[in-house]
């Protein structure tokens, strides 16, 4: 039997182009059903008492007034929640601990932050339910708090966890601490290399944590029936993660709960935890009846994960002619109230992009009275990359050196060590920055109180296990069923995958996202391996697929397997077979699949190796107003490899988005606390993320380095290009005001203020 | 036999020693001959570290061959985003 399919070498060649999406028209219509438009009949409306202190131990909580109140139907407290075992798992694309989720689903010794749920109800209507919160009497020893991360690591400051003492440091401490851990990478002898350096620069950095800001807030509906199953309705990024969180925390069998996940209106790493859903079903389980849980965007503020905000120092030293000889970092990243911040990536990805010799990093994961951090698009590598990009631009600035040389002399490629130990295999970065250096926009001059900055950016990108369908309808049709809901395109990348490696047209391939009972496990979406890895279970299951038309063409024809191929969507007959029968479609296969043994399908399920890493390179033009401080994005280019772009339109819209995101962070976005360790901006009209108006046009410049371990050749695209643009950002910023930032945001108080200072205003 | 090195943190539970020289031909071998060298190690291991292979990352992979010439990279445990992840079916791992 011969075989084609995989490389896109076979059928209609739908790989690499922009098919209409199939979730489209649901869309734009608002047909397209998202967390919060599920109902069921009888449902109950759940709320959620949340916690006025940022750190009060809570010495009581009566609810009998509330379960007195007509209409209400259930209400739940840490009483209703066993405890769980110190147990590390991972949550998305960080680690978490059991025994800190179900504290962080709904308080039990204590309330760590603004916010933290401490009971939920559910009525029969909104107004009862919301009448019923305020009626749970809860008794509170108010405690110090810590919000910085700094602060937090102080001798004296208020310690949130009585038993976290802070691992990785010797002597093991007698006494527990906010600093839960602290990690380390070296390689080389970084002492030796700054002893080579003719340049050196030194910086301290400093970040502010913010959120994923996802325009569809968390929302859940939940039914459990009378015999003890539940059934899940909520937007997530994986909802086999929110069945095994929900079955665990509510001691039932995973077979029990089915999860169905909504359309998704963005989570960029938020989505990868469990806030309202074990609440809902706990709810639901008491009163016997369904229970929806809409979360406020004050809620999603204050109870939802940002990510982290953190103190870095960076030194890095560089020999006159350029070359990088020694780097060194410092992270300090919060972690929120629990411990599992992003600084272990964070200590990982620094140096990432480049070929050092020397290097040493080492990362301190610090908990304070803030919302628990949850992943944000390149969990951890942005606030580190960010502070090594802006020391880079000064090294060059110091030599007399271009930006995009002075990384392109010291771009990691094949055969790199990289600092955390192994060599890459292939990479795109010297990709990225000749793309760069070619465009029109690198050339084009500026004029005064206007910057250009470049920076870089890396993602090591993962793959991990992964379930996906391929079932021939009656007709010939396809249905596809992948087990990761669809944030950045994974329905049309895989239908164009879907439709070449059967060689049948794109419209005859229906893609839809399964729940939890209709596919094996499957890791969520996030660390940019949705594509990937479901590209991958796809090409499996089309080959299943094949082999069995050639088996059964094989069984009608009495044919030899080696007088039979699969080609174009049809089973052809080879040699002097070929003048006795007729090739047979999928189509005829599917007329007789009865007769000829069953309904015809593939199932790839497999746990997806060799992701390979993506590099980016950004340059972005803006101008200050030296009036207001405000700073105008005028022009962005992003490139970045994608091994091979299954759907390049979504493949752009990553680039595209991640940039935004990445302009908010550097420019405007922050959490803002006052000195009462309360969240002062919780909604959009005082969080400033960017809108449509406040960025240009994106440029994306597609670079395709192939990834010698898939089978067409990806890699995952949408982590890395969040990661450039807060140094490329900064780094224009100090071209056009000759002020080298280190505190992001950039917004127009601190701007103006450090034109005053420096009297350049 | 395939040279292997401990990634961060992990060299403090093998006394410092952070490379190896094991006969392992597979994954599992070489978690079962290191956790009989360094018992301390045992426990991360089994709650998951990943691997990187002559340069390739892998991620809950026991039966992976390691060749006689290869170099391979215990890693810290970094779940999701980094290709570190080593136990992706939540509810499985062990205590601390």
């Amino acid at each position: 039997m011969a075989e084609n399919g995989a490389n896109g070498t076979n059928g209609q060649g739908y790989v690499g182009t922009r098919t209409i999406r199939p979730d489209g028209v649901d869309k734009v219509t608002g047909r397209a059903r998202f967390g919060a438009d599920f109902n069921l009949p009888g449902q109950l409306i759940g709320r959620v008492l949340r916690s006025p202190h940022p750190h009060a131990r809570i010495v009581s909580i009566d609810t009998s007034k509330a379960e007195a109140l007509p209409g209400v139907k259930a209400v739940v407290t840490r009483d209703d929640f066993a405890d769980q075992p110190s147990e590390f798992i991972p949550a998305g694309e960080m680690m978490m601990n059991y025994k800190d989720v179900v504290r962080n689903v709904i308080a039990r010794e204590k309330a760590l932050y603004e916010g933290h749920a401490v009971a939920a109800v559910a009525a029969t209507t909104t107004a009862v339910a919301r009448r019923a919160v305020k009626l749970i009497d809860v008794q509170y020893e108010v405690l110090p708090h810590v919000i910085d991360v700094v602060e937090a690591m102080r001798p004296d400051a208020p310690v949130l966890h009585d038993d976290l003492f802070t691992i990785g440091v010797e002597p093991k401490p007698d006494k527990p601490s906010n600093i839960a851990k602290r990690v380390e990478i070296t390689l080389g002898d970084v002492d030796a290399g700054f002893k080579k350096a003719d340049v050196i620069v030194e910086r301290e950095f400093k970040t502010a944590p913010v959120h994923q800001g996802y325009i569809e807030p968390h929302a859940a509906l939940a039914s459990v029936s009378e015999d003890g199953s539940a059934e899940l309705w909520c937007c997530t990024q994986g909802h086999f993660i929110v069945r095994a969180h929900c079955a665990r925390l509510l001691g039932m069998d995973i077979a029990k709960v089915r999860v169905t996940a909504s359309e998704i209106g963005g989570g960029f790493g938020g989505k990868t935890v469990v806030y309202l859903e074990p609440l809902a079903i706990a709810l639901s389980r008491k009163a016997k009846r369904p229970v929806k849980m809409v979360m406020s965007r004050e809620e999603v503020f204050k109870a939802s994960g940002p990510t982290s905000g953190a103190t870095v120092r960076v030194k890095m030293g560089a020999t006159k002619d350029g070359k990088f000889v020694a780097g060194f970092a410092e992270l300090k990243y919060q972690a929120g109230a629990f411990q599992g911040s992003p600084v272990q990536p964070g200590v990982m990805c620094a140096y990432a992009p480049y070929d050092i010799e020397n290097v040493k990093v080492i990362g301190y994961d610090v908990v304070s009275n803030r919302p628990k951090v949850a992943a944000y698009r390149a969990p951890g590598a942005p606030i580190s990359e960010f502070a090594v990009e802006s020391v880079v631009d000064e090294i060059a600035k110091k030599l007399g050196l271009d930006p995009i040389d002075l990384r392109m002399m010291n771009a990691a490629r094949e055969g790199t060590k990289a600092a955390y130990g192994p060599k890459f295999g292939p990479l795109g970065l010297e990709e990225t920055l000749n793309s760069i250096k070619k465009t029109e926009h690198w050339n084009t001059p500026l004029r005064k109180w206007q910057g250009r900055g470049v920076a870089s950016g890396f993602w090591f990108n993962i793959g991990g296990e992964t379930c996906a369908s391929l079932t021939i309808n009656e007709d010939g049709t396809v249905s596809l069923v992948a087990g990761t809901p669809d944030i950045g395109g994974l329905r049309a990348s895989l239908t164009n995958v879907a439709a070449d490696e059967l060689g049948i047209p794109y419209d005859k391939v229906r893609p839809i996202i399964g729940d939890t009972g209709s596919l094996g496990f499957t890791f969520l979406t996030g660390g940019s391996r949705s594509a990937f890895s479901g590209s991958m279970a796809i090409v499996e299951a089309a080959k299943q697929i094949k082999a069995e038309l050639c088996a059964r063409a094989c069984k009608l024809w009495e044919a030899k397997p080696d007088q039979v191929e699969f080609k174009d969507g049809h089973v052809r007959p080879l040699g002097a077979l070929a003048e006795k029968v007729k090739p047979m479609s999928i189509a005829d296969f599917a007329k007789i699949a009865g007769k000829t043994g069953g309904p015809i399908g593939g199932y790839g399920r497999i746990n997806a190796q060799g992701a390979g890493p993506s590099l980016g390179t950004h340059l972005v033009d803006l101008e200050v107003d030296p009036e207001t401080g405000r700073v105008t994005i005028l022009r962005y280019t992003v490139a970045q490899d994608a091994g091979k772009a299954l759907h390049p339109a979504y493949v752009e819209g990553q680039f595209q988005g991640g940039a935004v995101q990445g302009i908010g962070w550097a420019l405007n976005e922050e959490y803002i606390y006052g000195a009462d360790g309360k969240l002062q901006n919780a909604g959009f009209l005082d969080y400033r993320m960017p809108v449509a108006s406040d960025v240009p046009m994106i440029d994306a410049i597609l670079v395709e380095v192939a990834n010698p371990k898939h089978p067409y050749g990806v890699r995952g695209v949408g982590e890395t290009p969040i990661v450039p643009p807060l140094g490329a950002i900064a780094n224009a910023m100090e071209q056009a005001t000759g002020i080298r930032f280190t505190e992001l945001p950039m917004s127009p108080p601190k701007v103006l203020k450090a034109l005053k200072e420096h009297g350049v205003a | 036999m395939p040279r292997v090195v401990l990634v961060g943190n992990l060299a403090q539970l093998t006394g410092g020693v952070a490379e190896f020289h094991l006969s392992a031909t597979s994954v599992q071998q070489l978690f079962q001959q290191l956790a009989e060298l360094h018992p301390a190690i045992e426990p991360h291991l089994k709650e998951g570290v990943a691997v990187a292979i002559d340069g390739q990352i892998y991620q809950d992979t026991l039966f992976q061959p390691i060749a006689a010439d290869s170099e391979v990279f215990l890693l810290p445990q970094i779940a999701g985003g980094t290709g570190t992840l080593n136990e992706s079916r939540p509810g499985q791992r062990g205590g601390r």
